[in-house]
């Protein structure tokens, strides 16, 4: 317990973050884990992208109903779809649909592989991570360069 | 070594249901499940095709979307993304949103708008299917 307020506290919020170390001596404590110097493990990265990836490819439905309604509509309304589409700020949409998709598809199989209780072991997980990443920046450039030649 | 024992305070009727305190029991986690294998070859279907539909004409694009075969894999495609991102939204915002009316009001809009974007992506498709060609 700290008996008076130290004089190295800027913020009343330091007060968590001061304790004695084993000699007794007040030492100033890292908040952990610190967004901005702790080390991300893997599997971190992984999971919050998943779910990154989830809600960007939710936006693409949206463009993909928009889309199919646009098919559907007068040629002037699918015209403009189509710029769109084919403007910088589509493709560049696209091309992050592309990704994203990449991502959630090949991170989803692994979500399904685990709930089939395979896949749970600590080196197996960092492992499996690692595969999904490499494979995702293969499959994303693999689809990017096909769709490009594709294009008419 | 001590005994260890632990007490279930739940009666022996409602173990047997599994339903827990949402009263859904695994109902959301498994149209998540449903949905995401559903989707593995409908995406991988649809990203194929449409290589041979970017920078297409309409009538290209009808011609494709009208052929019976598509317009199927197309409902199931657009039903099944949408009840998919309906989920998972949900669930993301059921994590991030701590006020009880503000999670509810934003879940409900967040269903709200699949249901709708399902909606018109389907009659879009079907409009193509039976008016295309006559």
């Amino acid at each position: 317990m700290l008996e008076r307020p130290d004089p190295r506290m800027k913020d009343s919020r330091d007060a968590l973050m001061i304790a004695r170390n084993s000699d007794g001596k007040l030492v100033r404590r890292p908040l952990s884990p610190h967004l901005q110097t702790y080390r991300w493990p893997v599997t971190m990265l992984s999971s919050i992208l998943h779910r990154a990836t989830g809600v960007a490819l939710s936006v693409g439905c949206l463009l993909l109903v928009w889309w199919l309604v646009a098919a559907a509509g007068s040629p002037g309304y699918f015209a403009m779809v189509e710029g769109f589409i084919g403007s910088w700020l589509g493709v560049l949409m696209l091309l992050g649909w592309v990704a994203a998709l990449s991502y959630h598809v090949l991170n989803g199989v692994r979500h399904l592989l685990w709930d089939t209780g395979r896949g749970f072991a600590h080196e197996g997980l960092n492992g499996t991570s690692y595969v999904v990443l490499g494979a995702t920046a293969v499959l994303t450039l693999l689809v990017w360069v096909i769709g490009f030649a594709a294009w008419r | 070594m001590a005994d260890i024992h632990i007490t279930v305070r739940r009666s022996p009727l409602g173990r047997v249901r599994g339903l827990g305190s949402a009263h859904g029991g695994v109902h959301h986690w498994w149209i998540q499940r449903l949905t995401a294998v559903a989707l593995l070859p409908l995406t991988i279907w649809f990203v194929i095709s449409v290589f041979s539909l970017l920078g297409a004409p309409q009538t290209a694009v009808a011609a494709f979307v009208a052929s019976p075969v598509n317009t199927v894999l197309l409902i199931a495609l657009v039903y099944a993304s949408l009840h998919h991102a309906q989920a998972g939204l949900q669930t993301v915002l059921e994590d991030y949103i701590h006020q009880d009316g503000g999670r509810v009001v934003a879940v409900l809009a967040v269903k709200a708008l699949c249901v709708f974007l399902g909606m018109a992506g389907i009659i879009a498709v079907l409009k193509l299917a039976f008016t295309t060609g006559r």
